[in-house]
């Protein structure tokens, strides 16, 4: 089983669980929990269940024809856009909320950047009635509204965190400081492949369905279902990457890469690159990829995307990266934006500028590109980022 | 101040407990962010504290992710980081609070810090300065190893927590790797002032004495002298942290400063005496 953690919790060298000692016996406790959980056929029955009728499952591929013209490859779009509540986020909560109702607990809290992983965990509890706290970075309160109303909506608390940038590094403290004094009665529904074992391992189990979707989607058996020969996906914590790389991963023929925030560029240091522009330390609890200083404290990062403003990275892609499973690449809040647009004009799809990064490297990189079969998977859909793209002066 | 007995490194920190332990009484352990109000300035509120009756001290390297500390640490934590404290700057003032108090200094950071420096050259570096202890206050026991072999390496006294959730398999761990002390955190949640006294550290120190004859240091949550009090009948010392942190950080200046800690701390030294 070398990609799974060992019973450390450790990919590698990566991982772990750097967790004041009152919170671990809940990550021991957790960590069997799912475990159970994930080996009951009555458990995947539900969640199935679920993601077929409530999340919209499978998502479709979709071949974007005016892009492949355009750009001189076959580029296909894992639409996670279309899953309810416009981003995969669903997958994870949908799997953690089933999880926190088997556990008896009835409190959840979770942080959000962009408001996805907030959005969907707030519907998680809407729908199976658990009382919902969002916290929120104070800046990307700011800037993404729409989706505060929705959590709002939704019937989540939502608590805008000013400590440091605010911005989600912030929101995931301010949640684990929370879970430290309520852990006995609270989950901790975390958005991403982040944060101390059995995190990181417990969201890639319940993304991974992305990629074993997109295994049969496009099998080879008929020329309308060709196999992938690249996969891009962006990466922030890395948990849309996570769960449609997973399955491809012991596959040599499939080229996996991941594309950072390089927000004004790597040169000035703001951006969000922690696996190609960082180092290795210990940021949420666990080993991993970080921006810090000489004296190991982590820096702020930058994106244009709250989902991509984040100075850590999920500890299994910092194995991938080591051990050369995936290459990981970054794209500007510029080119960002320029693919944004171009997805919009040409395909009729507004993205997330999350995952319009992906394109961004796939539109810099077309000609290394050419001629192959590209699957970009389109983890987010741009409703949320319209206002902000507006007030650019588009 | 200098006491004839040696304060520096893991013996320091024994032969404070030993002592206390022979006198029948809780030592005051009090807690104080370097760098603070400057870190010019930061030695004389150690000294002030010694002064007004703390058997030795928890000095807190800054860290601007400090997921174990409440509002006030953390705002104290910005406060010297912004104001340019550095690990170095750190470890200047433990040397100097360690000559100039001769009291036991643990020094209290994360993880990354360390990790950064390299666990066996922060140990020397704690060694070379005098500290009697390390305090990382997100290294739990399963993650320890590294930092046990250093610290013993280097004549440093690791600390490690038990909380009211740990259960009897992870304190027997923790017992094992017999730590300088046991850091018993005396309520649920980060550090930071509550109104009510813990009613979990008694439980929690007879289940540590069970399994182990380290001392037990309470800390989290002790706010006012009557919760010193309080948790000092069960334990060998009470870390007060942000109860004085709030002083400095309301204080004008360094004088201001050092006159709130002496008289705050003299009262909890009487508290924890009675």
């Amino acid at each position: 089983m070398l990609l799974s953690p060992d019973e450390r919790g450790r990919f590698g060298e990566f991982g772990g669980a750097f967790a004041p000692e009152t919170l671990m016996p809940a990550l021991s406790e957790l960590e069997t929990a799912f475990a159970a959980a994930w080996a009951d056929p009555s458990f995947r029955r539900d969640l199935d269940a679920l993601l077929g009728s409530y999340v919209g499952r499978p998502t479709p591929v979709y071949r974007a024809d005016r892009l492949s013209e355009l750009l001189g490859m076959d580029l296909w779009l894992k639409r996670e856009d279309l899953a309810h509540t416009g981003a995969h986020k669903i997958n994870n909560t949908v799997g953690q909320g089933l999880l926190t109702t088997r556990m008896g607990k009835p409190r959840v809290i979770a942080e959000t950047g962009a408001g996805q992983h907030g959005v969907a965990t707030a519907t998680a509890c809407a729908l199976l009635g658990l009382e919902c706290v969002v916290y929120m970075g104070a800046k990307d309160v700011e800037r993404q509204r729409l989706n505060v109303y929705r959590m709002e909506m939704l019937g989540a608390e939502v608590i805008p965190v000013t400590s440091g940038a605010s911005t989600l590094k912030d929101a995931v403290s301010a949640a684990l400081r929370d879970w430290v004094a309520t852990v006995e009665n609270t989950h901790y529904i975390i958005g991403s492949v982040v944060g101390p074992h059995p995190f990181p391992w417990m969201v890639r189990e319940l993304q991974k369905v992305i990629g074993e979707e997109l295994r049969s989607q496009m099998d080879g058996s008929a020329p309308d279902r060709p196999v992938p020969e690249v996969i891009v996906a962006c990466v922030g914590g890395g948990s849309n990457a996570m769960g449609i790389f997973y399955p491809y991963a012991a596959d040599p023929t499939v080229d996996l890469v991941g594309v950072e925030a390089a927000g004004h560029g790597l040169v000035t240091g703001e951006h969000g690159a922690s696996l190609v522009a960082g180092s290795p330390g210990v940021i949420h609890g666990a080993r991993t990829y970080m921006l810090q200083d000489d004296s190991g404290q982590v820096l702020e990062a930058h994106s244009i995307s709250a989902g991509l403003d984040y100075p850590g990275v999920g500890p299994e892609h910092a194995y991938f990266k080591d051990s050369s499973l995936a290459r990981y690449e970054t794209a500007t809040d510029a080119q960002a934006l320029e693919a944004f647009h171009l997805m919009a004009s040409t395909e009729g799809i507004i993205p997330a500028l999350e995952p319009s990064h992906a394109l961004a490297w796939i539109m810099r990189s077309r000609d290394e590109l050419a001629g192959k079969t590209v699957v970009l998977n389109l983890s987010g859909r741009g409703d949320k980022d319209v206002e902000q793209v507006a007030s650019l002066g588009f | 101040m200098a006491s004839e007995i040696d304060s520096t490194g893991a013996e320091g920190l024994g032969n404070l407990f030993a002592a206390a332990r022979e006198d029948g009484r809780t030592v005051l352990l009090p807690y104080m962010t370097a760098g603070l109000p400057t870190l010019d300035a930061s030695v004389r509120l150690f000294e002030a504290m010694a002064a007004a009756g703390a058997d030795g001290f928890e000095v807190g390297i800054p860290y601007a992710d400090p997921l174990m500390d409440g509002p006030v640490i953390m705002e104290a934590g910005e406060r010297a980081l912004a104001a340019g404290t550095t690990v170095d700057g750190c470890l200047e003032v433990v040397s100097d609070v360690v000559s100039s108090t001769g009291l036991p200094v643990i020094v209290m950071t994360y993880v990354n810090p360390v990790l950064r420096m390299g666990v066996d050259r922060f140990c020397v570096r704690l060694a070379d300065v005098g500290a009697a202890g390390l305090i990382v206050a997100d290294l739990p026991v399963d993650e320890a190893g590294p930092f046990l072999e250093a610290t013993r390496t280097h004549g440093v006294g690791l600390v490690l927590f038990a909380a009211p959730t740990t259960d009897e398999r992870r304190l027997r761990a923790v017992a094992m790797a017999e730590p300088a002390f046991v850091y018993a955190v005396a309520d649920m949640g980060v550090t930071g002032t509550r109104d009510e006294a813990s009613d979990k550290i008694a439980g929690l120190a007879a289940r540590i004495r069970d399994v182990s004859a380290q001392p037990i240091v309470a800390g989290v949550g002790i706010s006012t002298p009557d919760h010193a009090r309080a948790a000092a009948r069960h334990v060998d010392g009470v870390i007060v942290g942000s109860a004085l942190v709030r002083l400095v950080l309301e204080a004008n200046d360094a004088d201001d400063s050092a006159r709130a800690l002496r008289s705050a701390v003299a009262a909890f030294a009487a508290a924890v005496g009675d």
